[in-house]
């Protein structure tokens, strides 16, 4: 017999006559990627978002670029793949957001939640989602001229595409590493990687969620 | 247990990374480092040269469908340097990147010390964005790494 499939044009079937959209779709348990293989990606990234660059502000805004079309599809792909039919609608809240985003989508790509979420006490609209030890900088040690530059921001890129494609428009997302003076010198020490992703909606946002409230409350 | 300097030269020669973990020994200039690792590296390639070239493996039809080994078992030059004071153990990668580490003669688990640095060396070092290979090493986090490790045990 030859190579050649005896088939018609249209979907292929594999020999156990099961294509992809016969599978189920939650994979999610076993489906770790190497940590390495994402180091030498994310180094290659970085590569590539530093080309044509002059100062780390561009450099942190391309790095977010990278992270959004993520953050669009993982948005969508979570809420297919949640096991409870109730969970799978999109939120239309800020919180139940917020939450989606410090816990699902952080335990899916990182495999833990959020350590912490806090809403800004002089700013409203503004949210604060601190990462004790981001995955993206495990590896990463800063030459002294890109000192104030933080590769979380790519991780920023990825909450700014979630929140934008719930309808949840923001004035972007940024990661800021936490400073000595904020958290003393011993918290540094132990977690020197902190970062806290400043999300800050849009106006709009919150009058809609104010409405919202009302009507709810 | 003392450790007392790691050295790490790239497979041109170069020094790319030298640190003292031990206060007290007498001081060489950056420039004595520069020529200890030029002269190590050219002792090595010659004893490399001296020491018998290994066995070619005999190609049976049994092995013959394994895919050649990138990386050819090549003689190794200098592997230990002892004296009354002190121990060099050099490792090279298969990639020619050498490790030196110094340390008492009498150290034990010499070997384990240089897989776990040649393991904070792929991590930090390796997977770090901003380091150009065949550069000197200048990672914050490699540094705090082998701090750690060689404070936990020494």
């Amino acid at each position: 017999m030859s190579g050649t499939p005896n088939q018609g044009p249209g979907l292929r079937y594999p020999s156990n006559k099961k294509s992809i959209y016969d599978r189920n779709l939650n994979r999610t348990k076993n489906a770790e990627l190497s940590r390495a293989a994402f180091a030498y990606l994310f180094i290659e990234m970085i590569a590539y978002a530093q080309r044509g660059v002059s100062n780390v502000g561009d450099l942190e805004q391309k790095l977010n670029t990278q992270g959004y079309p993520i953050g669009l599809r993982l948005l969508d792909l979570l809420l297919s793949r949640s096991s409870n039919p109730l969970a799978s609608i999109r939120p239309t809240r800020i919180l139940p957001l917020l939450q989606f985003i410090a816990q699902t989508l952080y335990r899916h790509l990182f495999g833990r939640p959020a350590d912490a979420l806090e809403k800004s006490s002089t700013e409203p609209g503004q949210y604060m989602l601190f990462d004790n030890e981001p995955m993206v900088s495990q590896y990463v040690s800063l030459p002294r001229e890109l000192s104030s530059l933080n590769c979380a921001a790519f991780v920023a890129g990825v909450i700014e595409g979630v929140c934008d494609g719930a309808g949840f428009p923001t004035e972007g997302v940024t990661a800021h590493s936490v400073g000595e003076q904020e958290q003393g010198k011993d918290a540094k020490a132990m977690w020197p990687d902190k970062t806290v992703f400043l999300i800050k909606f849009k106006p709009e946002v919150l009058e809609r969620e104010e409405i919202l409230g009302r009507g709810g409350g | 247990m003392v450790v007392f300097a790691l050295m790490i030269i790239s497979k041109s020669g170069g020094l790319i990374y030298n640190r003292e973990f031990h206060t007290g020994l007498s001081k060489l200039t950056s420039n004595d480092y520069l020529i200890l690792a030029g002269s190590f590296h050219g002792m090595h390639a010659i004893t490399s040269q001296l020491s018998p070239a290994p066995r070619i493996p005999y190609i049976t039809p049994q092995n013959n469908m394994l895919a050649p080994s990138p990386f050819p078992n090549r003689p190794t030059g200098i592997e230990v340097m002892e004296s009354s004071h002190f121990r060099l153990q050099c490792f090279q990668t298969q990639t020619g990147t050498k490790f030196l580490l110094v340390t008492e003669p009498q150290q034990p688990n010499v070997d384990t010390m240089m897989k776990k640095v040649y393991e904070l060396y792929a991590d930090y070092v390796m997977k770090n964005p901003f380091y150009t290979v065949e550069m000197p090493i200048r990672c914050e986090k490699f540094d705090r790494g082998l701090d750690g490790f060689i404070k936990v045990r020494g």
